[in-house]
């Protein structure tokens, strides 16, 4: 039975057509996985849905509701028993387990908040979700406060629950426990819109896909038939030929030359005291679960956090690294983790962002011309592929992957010798993501360029990196190369014991 | 390539066109009522002759401008420190009266009898130098104990007065050499008024610097993102710490046009609640008061706007103690006209009127 009917949606911006006459259903009590690449209208759709936007054309149907469902906002959504649980949290990390259950909720100027926790704790025994109504939420782990999120929609008698990227800050296990609750609430008759970037995990959960390409609707598919790899091709629009190509992404360099960076009992406030080196032409990553150490590490390298000991050198000169600045001089480059927090200046232009890392180097008092920028800044938008506007354009208003392209050149364009990348393709669309492990293999290859390359998805870091270290617990506990390198050992020294 | 600088162009104005068209209705306002009163002297400007024999300017528009200065120098300043820090320094006005009876102190000590143009620049030194103390010691609590701005300058705006009272004790003195009168009125042989020169010289300044500096970039990346500035290598307490001596600097200027038009130093009167003023002048320049992106220009124009508002109050005879609540009502006007909220609220009306229209515009494009 069918839950939620989408029929010939259509929905324009200025300047491009988001959605074009889209279909989409969900029936009671299943996982609908919708999938495409950043910009196939994914989160239009939604955003359709739940009455952020207005929709130009199309229906909605939703159970329980007497012909078209009228949503002109989140409210509306709600009223109807849709619910949405979005990427970046949206409760009050300095509530309650049960206030954030009940906020905005409560009708009439009573609040019987003994009642509410009492509640609480039913709700979240009955869900298994591991936390205690009146513990403060920002003392709960990421995916147990996702986990709350979920409840609190749930309870307020969702049918139609959009997860929105709801994994790519957890890890495996608890990324495990999430599914294990959408399994539950599955059971339970509740829809599950499901967007995400991880294939392994659409295909772990979800009972059909449909697939979005350019705001038009490419197809609605059981999971069962349709593999993998034809997945990727329907949200690329590409061949399998083509594909095969693609997963071709170059040769991983095998000599390398001297060692670039030197570091020697390094430790910060945030990580404890490593030894690591790198050098010319190479390619390593740092690999282990979140909050193994592995951000920490390279966080202490760059001096992002404050640098409490150790001894580095650089191309054999010892140098003091305790500040950003000081590691860009030194040559090194970082692109953070959070693209959002540590990354883009949104309402600054792609041109800005761009050549912020250069213009900082060059010095407060030599501002570059704008003939200059703009120069750069289409060198890169060109090379890159960015797809943006123009150059003027804030840098806020791009897709993410484009967003993180941005953030690529501002550090290309400052030439570095040692480049850090900490998950450069986190929350982006494959294409991209293949994209940018080839440019990281190209700049190793071609330029000698030092390269460290931390991702979440160790495929990744397999196919691009000759050296992997392997954390747990903020400690080194393993260095993998040559035969090492495969996905089974560097489970086996992640997980530690058997060795 | 033409279409491409027309756009940037366009983009870069769009922050001025509420202000620009507020003063237009102003404008407007005055002329209708001028012509239905049949009389336009609000916009006359004539010439007199002053008291020491100088020929002036004179008229409604030379003093809105003239009597805008002190404001607009302090709203240029404000702009920075609202651009980097996110908020707003309420104790210029009392700084200011510190900055002003450093001045006149300064003055003093050279003898006021005999009042020469290097007594003059070391006075405007020395205040310059004890003002910026003070806005320093604002910009440590914001930047470096990351206090917010308003709570930080909490403490100057209520004791800064008593400071300046410890400066110069109860005396009001009087200043009236021809030098005062040429910074304060005008110079002789020039017939617009100098502090109309001042702020022009300010405003140069400091295009100045964003022209030879990464000041503008450095700050509107503080003001939008900290952490991200952090880690390009930007250093967001220097920078925060620098707007708030450029305030200081803005500030002792304003004082100074201040203590030389009254010809007297008041710690009581001077600068009298210019904070809200220029605050309020560079929200109405459509800068976010929440830091970040900025123009200069926009907070000047403000500046402009809030005294023709007064000016144009005064010249319909509103009695001087309701002017504010008048004031009031056009400000809110202005403001929520500025605001985005009123903004997406027209564009989404203007999308359903030309919702058709569009459409079909888009589908080319696609």
């Amino acid at each position: 039975m069918e839950v939620l009917t989408m029929r010939g949606i259509s929905k324009s911006f200025p300047g491009t057509k988001a959605l074009d006459n889209v279909d989409f259903t969900l029936r009671k009590g299943e996982i609908h996985a919708l999938m495409g690449e950043n910009g196939a209208g994914k989160s239009t759709l939604i955003k359709v849905l739940t009455g952020v936007y207005p929709k130009d054309s199309g229906k909605i149907f939703v159970d329980g509701v007497e012909g078209e469902a009228h949503i002109h906002s989140p409210q509306d959504a709600q009223n109807i028993g849709i619910s949405t649980v979005y990427q970046e949290i949206n409760l009050c990390p300095n509530l309650t387990v049960a206030e954030n259950m009940f906020i905005g909720r409560t009708r009439g100027s009573r609040v019987h908040w003994k009642e509410n926790e009492r509640k609480t704790n039913e709700i979240l025994t009955n869900l298994g979700i591991p936390a205690q109504a009146n513990q403060e939420l920002s003392h709960c782990s990421l995916a147990v406060q996702q986990m709350v999120a979920i409840a609190r929609a749930v309870d307020m008698n969702c049918k139609v629950l959009i997860l929105d990227e709801p994994t790519s800050s957890l890890d495996d296990k608890e990324v495990q426990m999430l599914f294990g609750l959408m399994r539950d609430l599955q059971a339970r008759g509740v829809g599950i819109i499901f967007v995400t970037h991880f294939l392994e995990q659409v295909y772990e959960v979800s009972d059909r896909i449909t697939v979005l390409r350019n705001g038009e609707l490419v197809g609605e598919y059981p999971v069962s038939e349709l593999p993998q790899v034809e997945l990727v091709a329907r949200m690329m629009g590409k061949n399998l030929n083509d594909l095969a190509d693609l997963e071709e992404i170059g040769q991983k360099k095998e000599n390398v030359g001297n060692i670039v960076y030197e570091a020697e009992n390094l430790s910060s406030s945030e990580c404890k005291p490593f030894n690591f080196q790198i050098r010319e032409g190479e390619v390593n990553g740092f690999t282990g679960l979140l909050g193994s150490g592995r951000s920490e590490s390279v966080r202490a390298i760059f001096g992002a956090d404050r640098v409490t000991g150790g001894k580095v050198k650089v191309k054999g000169k010892s140098v003091h690294i305790s500040k950003p600045h000081e590691a860009m001089k030194a040559g090194i480059g970082y692109l953070s983790e959070d693209r959002k927090r540590d990354g883009i200046i949104a309402d600054l232009s792609v041109r800005e962002n761009i050549i912020l890392a250069m213009q900082v180097m060059k010095g407060f008092f030599h501002p570059m011309g704008r003939r200059e920028m703009e120069k750069f800044a289409d060198e890169y938008i060109r090379t890159l592929k960015i797809k943006t506007a123009g150059q003027e354009t804030p840098v806020g208003s791009l897709s993410g992957g484009n967003q993180q392209k941005v953030i690529l050149a501002r550090w290309l364009l400052t030439h570095p010798d040692y480049l850090i990348l900490d998950e450069p393709t986190r929350g982006i669309d494959v294409g991209t993501k293949l994209e940018i492990q080839k440019l990281v293999l190209k700049l190793a290859a071609e330029e000698n360029m030092s390269i460290t390359f931390i991702s979440s998805e160790i495929e990744e870091m397999l196919r691009t990196c000759s050296r992997l270290i392997v954390m747990r617990d903020r400690n080194i506990v393993g260095e993998l190369t040559g035969d090492d390198l495969n996905q089974a050992s560097v489970m086996q020294t992640i997980a530690g014991g058997g060795r | 390539m033409m279409q491409k600088v027309n756009s940037r162009n366009r983009q870069g104005l769009s922050q001025l066109v509420i202000p620009l068209a507020a003063l237009g209705i102003l404008i407007l306002f005055n002329l209708i009522r001028g012509i239905i009163i049949g009389d336009l002297g609000f916009f006359s400007i004539g010439t007199r002759v002053n008291n020491d024999g100088n020929l002036v300017l004179t008229g409604n528009i030379i003093s809105i401008i003239d009597d805008a200065s002190a404001l607009a120098i302090i709203a240029m300043g404000m702009t920075l420190v609202t651009a980097a820090c996110g908020g707003q320094d309420i104790s210029v006005g009392a700084v200011g009266a510190i900055s002003g009876a450093v001045y006149v102190r300064v003055l003093a000590a050279f003898g006021l009898d005999h009042i020469t143009f290097p007594g003059v620049l070391a006075a405007f030194a020395a205040a310059c130098l004890v003002t910026i103390i003070f806005t320093l010691f604002n910009g440590t609590l914001v930047s470096v104990f990351k206090i917010q701005p308003m709570i930080a300058t909490l403490i100057l705006f209520s004791c800064g007065r008593s400071i300046a009272y410890m400066i110069t004790g109860s005396a009001t003195p009087q200043l009236n050499a021809p030098l005062i009168n040429s910074i304060g009125k005008t110079i002789p042989g020039i017939p617009i008024p100098t502090p109309i020169f001042l702020v022009i010289i300010m405003g140069l300044i400091l295009t100045l610097i964003f022209k030879v500096t990464n000041l503008r970039l450095y700050t509107q990346t503080v003001g939008i993102n900290q952490g991200a500035a952090r880690l390009n290598g930007i250093n967001p307490t220097l920078i925060k710490l620098l707007s708030f001596v450029i305030l200081g600097i803005c500030v002792t200027m304003a004082a100074m046009i201040q203590v030389c038009r009254l010809n007297q130093l008041s710690h009581k009167t001077l600068l009298d609640a210019i904070e809200m003023d220029a605050i309020l002048a560079v929200a109405i320049g459509g800068n976010s008061l929440g830091g970040g992106k900025f123009r200069l220009s926009g907070s000047i124009l403000g500046s402009y706007i809030i005294l023709m508002l007064t000016n144009t109050l005064n010249d319909m005879s509103v009695k001087p103690d309701s002017i504010k609540a008048y004031k009031a009502i056009v400000i809110i006007i202005i403001v929520i006209a500025g605001s985005p909220g009123f903004k997406s609220k027209i564009s989404n009306l203007w999308e359903k009127i030309h919702g058709i229209e569009k459409k079909t515009v888009s589908g080319e494009v696609h």
